[in-house]
């Protein structure tokens, strides 16, 4: 589904990724860990097409097609989903009106019939319900007031609405509490684990692959992936640290 | 505001006015006199959408009586110079609301001018104008709030943005406070800015086209400018001209 090879980029001149490859095959679950500043968050980003970020060398192949020659809109509406570390606030947009927007500029993109106002308000409450949320937070602005656990689980909502092929959730586990991380954990699990779809899951810890059982563990280090392996990898993090697993 | 020669750069009200445009259509006729006998309440909705090669130029005089009220709305967004002034006298209790936006792009100059003479005590007024400003686009906001000695517990805030879709737009935000009483209020904020680039990648990752996260944002911006118009069929007018009005920027 989704295959990257030796991919290098850049911020501001500043190389990050500096041969970065990975394949993706639909029904697996992968979770990429690491340090700080190993271009964790640099990859769901270039992957998710964001301004300011340069592809110097490599490719990536989504769905047999060139994800690199897609507008970040025409990514989305081709399947691919980004969950941010820090969703942002947009004052004066309600969650209702953003979401349904998205969900009917997708469904243009794949020439599918957009849905009306009242279908679409079904599946919104259903999918806020699925993730216990409040179904009075999808009238707020989007993310505004949210605390950092209530935009995480928004960004599961968005998720569970648009209904991606490939899901990359950079660091949705940060912010939780235990409950929120169950429900999260849970919401992923039930959106995203089919054989036609995958998930690539950026996270610190390892906690949330208790809930969430990948069936591939990455080590990123200084833009590359140095080591990969089955769960057990993540829980060898866990135990020695990356420093451990590093040196 | 009626002056009888030409306006120049000197005068105050035209400082950043399109002159040449002035002149086409010189002298002006006399300000539309709205008189609000004490007690009662008016509302008035100004859309002024010219052709583009037109020069409008709107004047009104409010005087309000004793605790009479007034809401004006203002879509300014047609014509090669479109200006609307309102010059508004507050008697005792008196209260002004002002809801405005400027919508324009290509070589446009959008003005809005508004003085707030506050000349008896106790009376309010509260202004709220939106710019959004593409191409060479100028657009104005001159508030001047004049208070007189004994127009005492005056309480009159502005608060103006403005957004610029193109490095060679300008907006111009000058309040003037004038007060010669000393128990009042008076406050003022003016804001420039540009898309929210974090928003706009946030919107795109969900699937929305440049083009539409971009009329989202704004139409968030200009937001409850015209939400006070108090007839639901006149108001979605007024919203679906400024939605045009920003489609036609973008």
């Amino acid at each position: 589904m989704l295959k990257i090879e030796n991919l290098h980029a850049e911020i501001d001149g500043k190389e990050i990724l500096k041969g970065l490859s990975l394949s993706v095959n639909a029904g697996e679950v992968h979770a990429i860990m690491g340090p700080n500043g190993a271009g964790k968050s640099t990859l769901g980003y270039v992957l998710g097409g964001r301004p300011g970020y340069e592809v110097t060398a490599g490719s990536v192949e989504f769905d047999g097609k060139d994800l690199l020659e897609m507008a970040p809109h025409e990514r989305a509406a081709a399947g691919l989903f980004l969950g941010f570390q820090y969703p942002v606030e947009i004052p004066g947009v309600s969650n209702v009106q953003f979401l349904r927007e998205a969900l009917n500029a997708q469904r243009r993109g794949r020439d599918e019939k957009p849905l009306s106002g009242a279908e679409f308000l079904k599946l919104a409450r259903e999918q806020a319900a699925a993730l216990s949320m409040d179904a009075e937070m999808l009238k707020r602005p989007v993310n505004v007031g949210f605390s950092g656990g209530e935009k995480k689980r928004n960004e599961m909502v968005q998720m569970g609405i648009v209904n991606p092929k490939l899901a990359i959730l950079d660091e949705t586990d940060s912010g939780l509490d235990i409950d929120a991380l169950r429900i999260v954990g849970d919401g992923i699990n039930r959106i995203m684990r089919a054989p036609d779809k995958a998930v690539i899951l950026i996270t610190h810890y390892e906690r949330l692959l208790g809930y969430v059982a990948p069936d591939f563990v990455h080590v990123l280090s200084a833009g590359r992936i140095i080591r990969s392996g089955g769960p057990e990898l993540a829980a060898e993090l866990e135990r020695e640290g990356y420093a451990g697993v590093l040196a | 505001m009626n002056v009888l020669a030409l306006p120049t750069r000197r005068d105050e009200s035209w400082r950043y006015s399109d002159l040449e445009a002035v002149a086409s259509v010189w002298p002006i006729p006399a300000a539309e006199v709205i008189e609000v006998p004490a007690g009662t309440h008016v509302s008035r909705v100004i859309v002024q959408d010219a052709a583009t090669d037109a020069v409008a130029i709107r004047d009104y005089r409010v005087i309000l009586n004793a605790g009479a009220t007034a809401t004006f709305h203002v879509l300014n967004v047609g014509g090669k110079l479109g200006r609307v002034t309102i010059d508004v006298t507050c008697h005792e209790g008196s209260h002004f609301e002002l809801g405005g936006a400027m919508l324009g792009g290509g070589d446009q100059t959008l003005e809005i001018v508004t003085v707030l003479n506050h000349i008896e005590p106790n009376a309010t007024s509260n202004q709220v104008v939106r710019s959004v400003l593409g191409g060479r686009a100028t657009g104005s906001y001159l508030g001047k709030v004049a208070v007189a000695r004994h127009a005492q517990k005056t309480d009159a805030s502005q608060s103006v943005k403005a957004m610029l879709l193109s490095r060679t737009a300008t907006a111009n935000a000058k309040p003037e406070l004038e007060i010669f009483a000393d128990d009042v209020k008076c406050a003022h904020g003016a804001t420039v800015g540009e898309l929210d680039a974090n928003a706009l990648f946030y919107l795109a990752s969900r699937g929305i086209a440049p083009a539409q996260a971009k009329a989202m944002l704004l139409r968030a911006f200009i937001g409850s400018v015209f939400e006070g118009i108090e007839d639901v069929g006149e108001r979605e007018r007024v919203e679906a001209s400024a939605q045009a009005a920003l489609e036609r920027m973008l």
